[in-house]
């Protein structure tokens, strides 16, 4: 079992989705024996070396070859492992795109792709090193669960499940140290959910990732301006529960979708897909990226300047919204 | 299953008999033909002797495992396997037919004898090296054979592979090249060259043995020089084709729909050389 007191809430926090990876990873293979790590030449940096020390013999780094890593995940979970696969995020998923459906999700192995530093978490590393189209494909896989926690408590909780669960999944990690929390220790995670961390009855922001912390902090701002905004935390990516992201969209007049991620295929595109369904639906703004970020900064500049910090979408609200 | 050189011959006579049988089957969406040929006495000679798989008992935990990388002679596998009795011919029948499970590529079907899916070229290796390195983790004692293509040696993820299977010394994985020298543009010397596979494998220090990949004794001998500490590769040196002079060599060999006055030539042929 995870430790979930408050102090390790707190410690996590500290440490970050990435840099937390590894501590809870550690945690789960000494109650879980079927577990194993690949890394790609990723193990300092996804803070995996004082498992490896535990658990020498499953640990394994395949160097930066991350086509044959994926491949030879499949091959170790067709065997009977949990494994546990990582690296950065556009490394994990737009590089080795065809394994991962073919090898892995065709034949439903049981390989968890743990996604380092997706979005603009690596920040002044530049466009090569940040995932804003990892969603959009990765949702597209039949059979692969898709997941993306609001903070490290919420990833811990995931990392649990996923520790018994027995197929494909792929973990978008996403923040950087220090990221604010969303849920506290007595949170409690529901893979089958959506989880709404703040209700509310004028305009709903639905959000995933450490998005969720800046669509909260806007609300709050909103909330000064006489607007009423809730915050949905959409952290099950694929599937999606379509009937209860609709109940939860029914009650605004507005919906802004909030994404680290390219404005095609995200959780804006999954919105606008589940409010086709209906007859008539609340208008949906969707923000996200759209260009190709080839100017660099770091993980706050980029959320700024690509309008997806609170002021950016406290702004959108303000202009785009009236009271009936 | 341990057959004598004389029955592994004729298993391979059969594998090409099926395989031309379930080209011409297959009308207008044809068969990879002189892939399939060039391979028939490797699976012959894997199935007939080596390997140690059952098909009364297909998730034997113990079992060789069997990886057909270069995925689209799926219909010499499927030939193999019903040949060993994986498979039965209604089986091989569906072959390519609408609604069956048995396409051009392979797909998993552990029922039935097929490990993994393959077919997009390259990935067969380094899954073998998972698959390896679990039966290592465990103190397992079944082996694992991977067959690729040379052509299919033209994709990055087979030296990955390479790489790993020689760090985490997987002496109990087994490479097989079946060095036609064609792949879909041509003579794979001109499409892309690798003057010499077995040179850069020694370069990862993997165990290598070049035969005659169409001589039965030369396949089980470079079976048999398993070195713990080192993955072995088999380059096979083959015809592509082998079975049909008149395919032999041929580029257009490679996918081929036969036409009836075709079908009937090479199956004339093939009678022929019936053992």
């Amino acid at each position: 079992m995870l430790d979930f007191s408050s102090n390790r809430i707190m410690d996590l926090s500290r440490l970050g989705m990435r840099k937390s990876y590894g501590c809870i990873l550690k945690e789960l293979a000494d109650d879980h024996e079927d577990i194993v790590s690949i890394v790609a030449d990723v193990a300092d940096s996804a803070n995996l070396l004082d498992y490896g020390k535990n658990f020498p013999f499953k640990h394994i780094n395949a160097g930066i070859s991350e086509q044959n890593m994926m491949a030879m995940a499949a091959g170790l979970a067709k065997e009977g492992s949990n494994v546990f696969v990582t690296s950065f995020a556009p490394f994990v998923s737009l590089r080795v795109y065809e394994a991962i459906r073919t090898l892995i999700c065709y034949m439903n192995l049981n390989v968890k792709i743990v996604a380092l530093s997706s979005g603009f978490s690596l920040g002044v590393q530049g466009a090569t090193h940040y995932a804003l189209e990892d969603i959009a494909i990765m949702r597209a896989i039949p059979n692969l669960l898709v997941l993306s926690p609001a903070d490290t408590t919420e990833m811990a909780k995931m990392m649990e499940y996923l520790a018994t669960y027995n197929g494909p999944a792929y973990l978008r990690l996403t923040g950087i140290p220090g990221s604010a929390l969303i849920h506290r220790e007595d949170y409690r995670y529901d893979v089958n959910s959506i989880n709404e961390v703040r209700m509310g009855t004028d305009v709903g922001l639905i959000s995933t990732g450490t998005l969720v912390c800046e669509s909260v902090r806007a609300a709050r701002g909103l909330a000064k301006n006489d607007i009423d905004a809730g915050v949905i935390n959409l952290s099950t990516l694929n599937p999606v529960k379509v009937d209860e992201l609709l109940k939860m969209c029914k009650k605004y007049s507005m919906l802004v979708s909030v994404e680290e991620h390219n404005v095609c295929g995200g959780i804006g595109s999954i919105t606008s897909e589940a409010l086709a369904c209906l007859d008539s639906h609340p208008r949906l703004i969707r923000l996200g990226t759209i260009d190709s970020n080839q100017v660099t900064g770091n993980y706050k500049f980029m959320l700024q300047k690509n309008g997806l910090d609170a002021k950016g979408i406290m702004d959108v609200v303000l202009a785009e919204f009236t009271k009936s | 299953m341990d057959k004598t050189i004389g029955e592994i011959k004729s298993l391979a006579w059969n594998i090409r008999n099926d395989v031309l049988e379930m080209t011409y089957r297959a009308g207008v969406e044809g068969g990879h033909i002189g892939g399939a040929f060039s391979s028939a006495e490797l699976l012959a000679t894997l199935y007939g002797t080596v390997l140690n798989v059952n098909p009364a008992n297909v998730l034997d935990e113990n079992r060789d495992r069997f990886i057909l990388s270069k995925g689209h002679i799926s219909l010499a596998h499927y030939a193999v396997l019903k040949e060993c009795g994986f498979m039965l011919q209604d089986d091989l029948d569906s072959f390519e037919k609408n609604g069956s499970i048995y396409s051009t590529h392979e797909i998993e079907n552990l029922e039935h004898g097929i490990e993994v899916t393959t077919g997009s070229l390259g990935y067969g290796l380094a899954m073998g090296v998972g698959v390896a390195l679990a039966g290592k983790m465990r103190e397992k004692s079944f082996r694992t054979f991977v067959l690729l293509g040379d052509g299919e040696c033209n994709e990055g993820c087979v030296w990955e592979a390479a790489m790993a299977a020689s760090k985490y010394k997987l002496g109990k994985l087994f490479a097989i090249i079946d060095k036609n020298g064609l792949q879909l543009d041509g003579y794979t010397q001109d499409i892309m060259p690798i003057s010499n596979i077995g040179t850069i494998f020694a370069g990862f220090e993997w165990n290598v043995k070049t035969i005659d990949g169409h001589n039965i004794e030369a396949i089980k001998m470079a079976v048999s020089s398993q070195n713990d500490e080192l993955p072995t590769v088999i380059i096979a040196n083959t015809v592509k084709g082998k079975g049909v002079p008149e395919i032999e060599g041929k580029f257009w060999g490679h996918h081929v729909r036969l036409t009836e006055e075709q079908y009937k030539a090479y199956k004339a042929v093939l009678e022929e050389s019936r053992c």
